[in-house]
């Protein structure tokens, strides 16, 4: 088994931005100098459906996505959809939960309750969960849309492999300029709150 | 200089780089973006086709001249273009031809899982399958100088995971270009009748004799040698993997799987105690090696379905079960994709979902109604099916299925396969109603012109189809649009057109949410009024992914009378998704939606 490989797994819901988010996290490991590889599962149309994408990373990387129980962090960013991918995570591997809710159809249909206690199923499972409210911040960033910006900065602060520089660099280049400051500002209250 | 790079960009990268000037495609997912990418590059030519089958021809056409071109493709797509296909492989090509074929293994986003390297062996064209973004760039190259070598069209092959995924690539500087066209007059190769057909066929043997020498010396079919207990044979992505799986083993990478090099495959087998086959799918080569009299593993143990992951090689290889699920104490709710708010496709067949009519469907993002609440959408078999079928139901029904047959088909995919059964319903009269579901785009895949459009990939104006003088031009006598946001004359051109006798021809016309989202100046989202609803759950019949249920006990300090014993919560729409349709404003009995203030 390729031991050196690590591997993030985010999750969510089409249109919360986790491609954007993937793609600069991919970046990032690649201008820290690592063979970087990542994929994505969505089912057609994308809107409204389940999105994840697996990043992986190490000094040779073969497959671009992990199997199940070999994920190290699982970035999610919707609560409910955690619970989808718990098998994922590796013996003592941490969860970053986002508190965002997203009805699924059949709840907004009134047919399924949303899941009430999703938080501590989590934390009965993980040992080490970071809760996020990544909305909140995005606002206090100054542009609501950055909510996977926030995230990706609270993913930093595990990631130590990649400095500070760095980061800023790939942030820098991934945006219009007028945007650039928000999105620094957003990664910037994800990674010290 | 280093850049990450999913497969698709590498394949459109790659081609730029080896001086490929021409591309001709339909989008299909997962090949879409081989050619958005490609079409950005300076000086080449790509055009979004009307369906497979032309853009095969067109590719076909400008290779004869003496371009490099390349026909792109999803796997299904190949089946629309298997008519040139299985002739082109006769003719040759000249100026180098490559058809790229997207598979998608565990339908992601298609109707099947065809293994589309047996139309390699079936027409016999060489077929390369690359492994990452590298080698796709990589590829895309080696086939076009396998073309050119051997007079043939090639095959690339990619799948979902290898198109979609990203991973580092080298790039190269393109090489210089060279016009190499002028019209060349060869019968004897390009006029395929008996005669000559006949002697080109001998040419084909020949040419996959010479293909067959070549493969034993082709350096991206290499072995691994490694602990020699286990020898394992597998191509594309299975390759990484089975490598992240089993990364001590001894491997023999295949890079080219049609046609397959035996030699280095008895080599490989005479080195290794045990030998596998790994790849998903059909045992395309696992049969091969089979026929050589060779003992291999296969598909007795790995499964014939959906796509690997190193997670189901290792279960396979080791005996265990992939099914690491945890335990959770409730169940989680799907989320399946949904038509996205304001979608025009919601009116429409909420509407239909009420005619008590069988709706023969086809393939685009109308084919989500089928779901719940909507229900709108009976049949989906293939792109173009829903006319043809549904004609052929109208005429075994007879009188029981008058004014009950509907067929509905998308506007890009109307124009892919749906003109000839239209024709085919006033050529053979029969009582289908025709619904172009007109949302002015290729949405599906991701909002592809298409010839009704106006303007063409690389941004071009053009002359846009006008479906209405074409539907008339067929011989179709009752034509007519509508507008799918407005429920009441939808309803009222549904039910004069069921009524009629002989073919009609219904344009339901309005933009894509997508689109209308970009061109309106100012969206004016609507509110519901918690004191008027009735809590009657209308509205929740469109599936509005902004409307939701809340119950009385989630509304926190919101205090509301109830206005019917049963009443237990309202509907409520998030301002931040609707694009303010309307449609459930003109569901509501009760007057409770309007604009927000
Ligand atoms: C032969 C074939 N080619 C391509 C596809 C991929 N595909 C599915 S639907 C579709 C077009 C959808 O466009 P349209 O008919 O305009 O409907 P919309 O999605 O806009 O509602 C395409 C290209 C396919 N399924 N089969």
């Amino acid at each position: 088994m390729s031991s050196s490989t690590q591997s993030i797994l985010l999750a969510g819901v089409g249109g919360q931005g986790i491609l954007r988010a993937s793609d600069i996290l991919s970046l990032a490991l690649m201008e820290a100098g690592f063979d970087a590889k990542k994929s994505e599962v969505h089912g057609m149309a994308q809107r409204g459906g389940c999105v994840t994408s697996h990043v992986r990373y190490g000094t040779k990387v073969y497959s671009p996505i992990a199997k199940k129980r070999d994920i190290n962090i699982l970035l999610s960013f919707e609560i409910m959809e955690t619970l989808r991918y718990l098998d994922y995570l590796k013996p003592g591997g941490r969860v970053i939960l986002n508190v965002a809710e997203i009805y699924p159809p059949a709840v907004n249909l009134g047919e399924a309750r949303y899941p009430s206690d999703v938080i501590a199923m989590v934390k009965n499972h993980v040992n080490n969960v970071k809760i996020v409210n990544a909305s909140e911040l995005a606002d206090k960033a100054g542009n609501s849309r950055t909510a996977n910006i926030v995230l990706l900065g609270a993913l930093s602060s595990l990631v130590t492999e990649i400095n500070a520089d760095c980061w800023e660099r790939v942030l820098r280049s991934s945006f219009p300029k007028k945007v650039v400051k928000a999105n620094l500002a957003a990664f910037e209250l994800g990674r010290n709150p | 200089m280093k850049a990450l790079m999913s497969g698709n960009e590498a394949i459109a990268r790659g081609a730029y780089e080896y001086g490929v000037t021409f591309a001709s495609a339909y989008p299909g997912t997962p090949s879409t973006e081989i050619t958005e990418e490609f079409s950005k590059y300076d000086g080449v030519y790509a055009e979004w086709s009307p369906n497979e089958k032309v853009a095969l021809e067109v590719s076909i056409g400008a290779a004869i001249a003496g371009t490099k071109s390349m026909a792109v493709m999803k796997h299904v797509g190949v089946n629309v273009a298997a008519d040139p296909l299985f002739t082109v492989s006769y003719t040759g090509t000249n100026g180098g031809l490559v058809i790229i074929t997207a598979d998608d293994p565990s339908l992601h986003s298609s109707q099947n899982e065809q293994d589309n390297r047996n139309y390699a062996r079936f027409a016999k064209i060489p077929m390369i399958e690359p492994a990452d973004s590298q080698e796709a760039k990589e590829y895309i190259k080696l086939a076009f100088q396998i073309s050119e070598t051997f007079d043939t069209p090639v095959f690339l092959r990619s799948t979902t995971r290898v198109s979609h995924s990203k991973s580092v690539v080298n790039l190269d500087e393109p090489s210089p270009r060279k016009d190499t066209t002028e019209i060349r007059h060869n019968r004897d190769k390009y006029v395929m009748v008996p005669a000559k057909a006949r002697l080109r066929r001998v040419e084909v043997e020949k040419r996959m004799e010479k293909l067959k020498e070549f493969a034993e010396t082709f350096p991206e079919n290499r072995i691994e040698l490694n602990n020699t207990d286990v020898g394992i044979i597998t191509a594309g992505m299975c390759y990484n993997y089975a490598k992240d799986a089993f990364p001590d083993y001894s491997y023999l990478k295949l890079g080219m799987v049609n046609p397959l090099p035996v030699k280095l495959i008895r080599e490989f087998a005479a080195k290794v105690k045990k030998l596998y086959v790994v790849e998903e799918l059909d045992p395309f080569i696992e049969d091969q090696v089979r026929a050589l009299g060779i003992d291999v593993v296969g598909k007795e143990i790995f499964p014939y379905t959906n796509e690997f992951d190193p997670g189901v090689i290792e279960a396979s290889m080791t005996g265990g079960s992939p099914d690491t699920a945890v335990e959770l104490p409730i169940p989680i709710p799907i989320r399946p994709p949904n038509l996205c708010p304001g979608c025009p496709h919601r009116g429409l067949f909420y509407v239909l979902g009420k005619m008590n009519a069988f709706v023969s469907g086809d393939i685009g993002c109308y084919t989500l109604s089928f779901m719940k609440p909507l229900e709108g959408i009976d049949s989906c078999v293939c792109m173009g099916a829903s006319i043809g079928m549904a004609h052929g139901m109208s005429k075994a029904l007879g009188k029981k299925g008058k004014g009950k047959v509907i067929a509905v088909i998308g506007d890009s995919t109307f124009i892919h396969s749906g003109i000839t059964p239209l024709l085919n319903t006033v050529y053979n009269r029969s009582d289908v109603v025709t619904v172009i579901c007109d949302n002015r785009t290729t949405a599906m895949t991701g909002m592809q012109e298409h010839p009704a459009t106006g303007s063409t990939l690389q941004g071009q104006a053009t002359k846009a189809l006008d479906f209405v003088s074409l539907g008339k031009a067929l011989g179709v006598e009752s034509v007519h649009v509508v507008n799918p946001l407005d429920l009441e004359a939808t309803r009222g051109v549904m039910k004069e057109e069921l009524a009629k006798e002989g073919p009609s021809l219904v344009i339901s016309q309005s933009p894509c949410a997508l689109l209308r989202s970009k061109t309106i100046d100012e969206i004016v989202p609507l509110t519901v009024d918690p004191h008027v609803c009735t809590g009657c759950k209308v509205c929740l019949r469109l599936g509005c992914p902004a409307i939701s249920w809340k119950r009385f006990e989630d509304l926190g300090d919101l205090k509301i009378e109830k206005k019917t014993k049963k009443q237990d919560g309202i509907a409520v729409i998030d301002a931040s998704l609707c694009n303010g349709c309307t449609v459930c404003a003109q569901v509501c009995k009760f007057d409770s939606i309007r604009e927000v203030q």
